[in-house]
């Protein structure tokens, strides 16, 4: 029995495709699992907060921790200026989280596995800390290229640096998720296959079949923390990026 | 407190009041020691959570770097016609920053990196 570990990835498209300005556009299931995150995730928030109540029920209380970790994490790292920009640090939390802990479920697609949505992500924060930046603090945000207490001389060589290690945070910033989740989703495939393969070889292969499938659930335990500390750290490195737009020079 | 002194039902009422806001306030510090005691060692336990997500992240940061330095490099040689002058200078500015990112997102040199960032969160 053959079994592609890359297959999970792959793009389907679900409706016939819609030709739109030259472009063809299609609802993939990538689009699909999207929409259902974003149901989700508003579903969750909405419904969980609409009582109201001064004692949280069950609901209440995670989308009441949620908001506190989010909101505690922006003050950790960008100072309580930076909660100017809590709707859109904790949109991008929850999507990322609910994406990576979605993708856990077996026959599900793993949103954050693709590169091209994580960039997309990364970008629009990089593209926030540039317009941001430049909104804010004028001709003075390039302060963030020159380290304070440098000669003269060096600068040369060090804001060259400086605005290429600028320039890299989005790349390490997708990759960093898309490589994550990619890497785990693929493993899991791996060993769940062997579970497969040692169990066609009759009972002593049950036997053998045992190892993998106690691999297979610490995996998935290990995933889901992945899943989530993948989503805290996109969550704290935009904190970070954007504290540079709030505070240039520092 | 002088008024409570002369009038013995008001005195009572303060020392019950002062006896609840004492209990408040052990019953607050209580809560907080409880707190720190809950969040240190789970917050420890995310930061160094596997040894596989900090080498990962510390690698990503490198590659990026010299990812970005040789695509600037690329592209400036295309543009200017400077082969290969572009690629050479570019890819060791790009390795640079990447030894840089790896530097300040372990906390090695300041700047914003991600430890920083968890170091602040412990500390409040």
């Amino acid at each position: 029995m053959q079994i592609n570990p890359i297959e999970q990835f792959e793009i389907h498209d679900m409706v016939p495709m819609i030709d739109m300005g030259g472009h063809q556009i299609a609802f993939t299931n990538s689009a699909l699992f999207m929409l259902i995150i974003v149901f989700l995730v508003s579903t969750l928030l909405i419904g969980a907060t609409a009582p109201r109540a001064v004692v949280p029920g069950r609901l209440q209380s995670i989308a009441e921790i949620s908001y506190e970790f989010v909101a505690n994490t922006i003050r950790a790292s960008a100072g309580n200026e930076g909660m100017k920009f809590f709707p859109f640090v904790f949109t991008l939390f929850m999507f990322v989280l609910f994406a990576n802990i979605i993708g856990l479920i077996p026959y599900s697609f793993t949103v954050t596995s693709q590169l091209i949505v994580t960039a997309a992500l990364a970008l629009t924060v990089f593209f926030l800390v540039l317009g941001y930046g430049f909104w804010k603090h004028g001709l003075r945000f390039f302060k963030l290229f020159v380290p304070a207490g440098v000669p003269k001389p060096f600068l040369l060589l060090i804001v060259p640096i400086e605005i290429l290690s600028f320039l890299s945070r989005p790349v390490s910033h997708s990759v960093r998720l898309f490589a994550n989740m990619l890497a785990g989703h693929i493993t899991l495939q791996v060993f769940a296959g062997f579970i497969i393969m040692l169990a066609g070889f009759g009972v002593l292969g049950w036997f053998g079949a045992a190892l993998p499938f106690v691999l297979v659930m610490a995996l998935t335990a290990l995933e889901l923390l992945v899943a989530f500390l993948q989503a805290y750290v996109f969550a704290i490195l935009t904190c970070i990026y954007l504290n540079d737009a709030i505070h240039p020079g520092h | 407190m002088s008024d409570a002194r002369e009038d013995g039902d008001h005195g009572k009422a303060h020392t019950d009041e002062a006896a609840l806001s004492a209990r408040l306030q052990r019953l607050g510090e209580g809560l907080a020691r409880q707190r720190a005691d809950e969040t240190s060692p789970r917050q420890d336990r995310a930061a160094t959570a596997s040894g596989y997500a900090k080498g990962f992240r510390l690698s990503s940061e490198l590659v990026a770097g010299v990812v970005v330095g040789a695509g600037l490099g690329w592209l400036a040689d295309r543009w200017l016609g400077i082969a290969p002058w572009g690629l050479i200078v570019f890819v060791l500015l790009g390795f640079t920053a990447g030894v840089l990112n790896v530097m300040r997102s372990a906390g090695v040199v300041a700047g914003g990196g991600i430890e920083d960032g968890l170091r602040k969160d412990r500390e409040g």
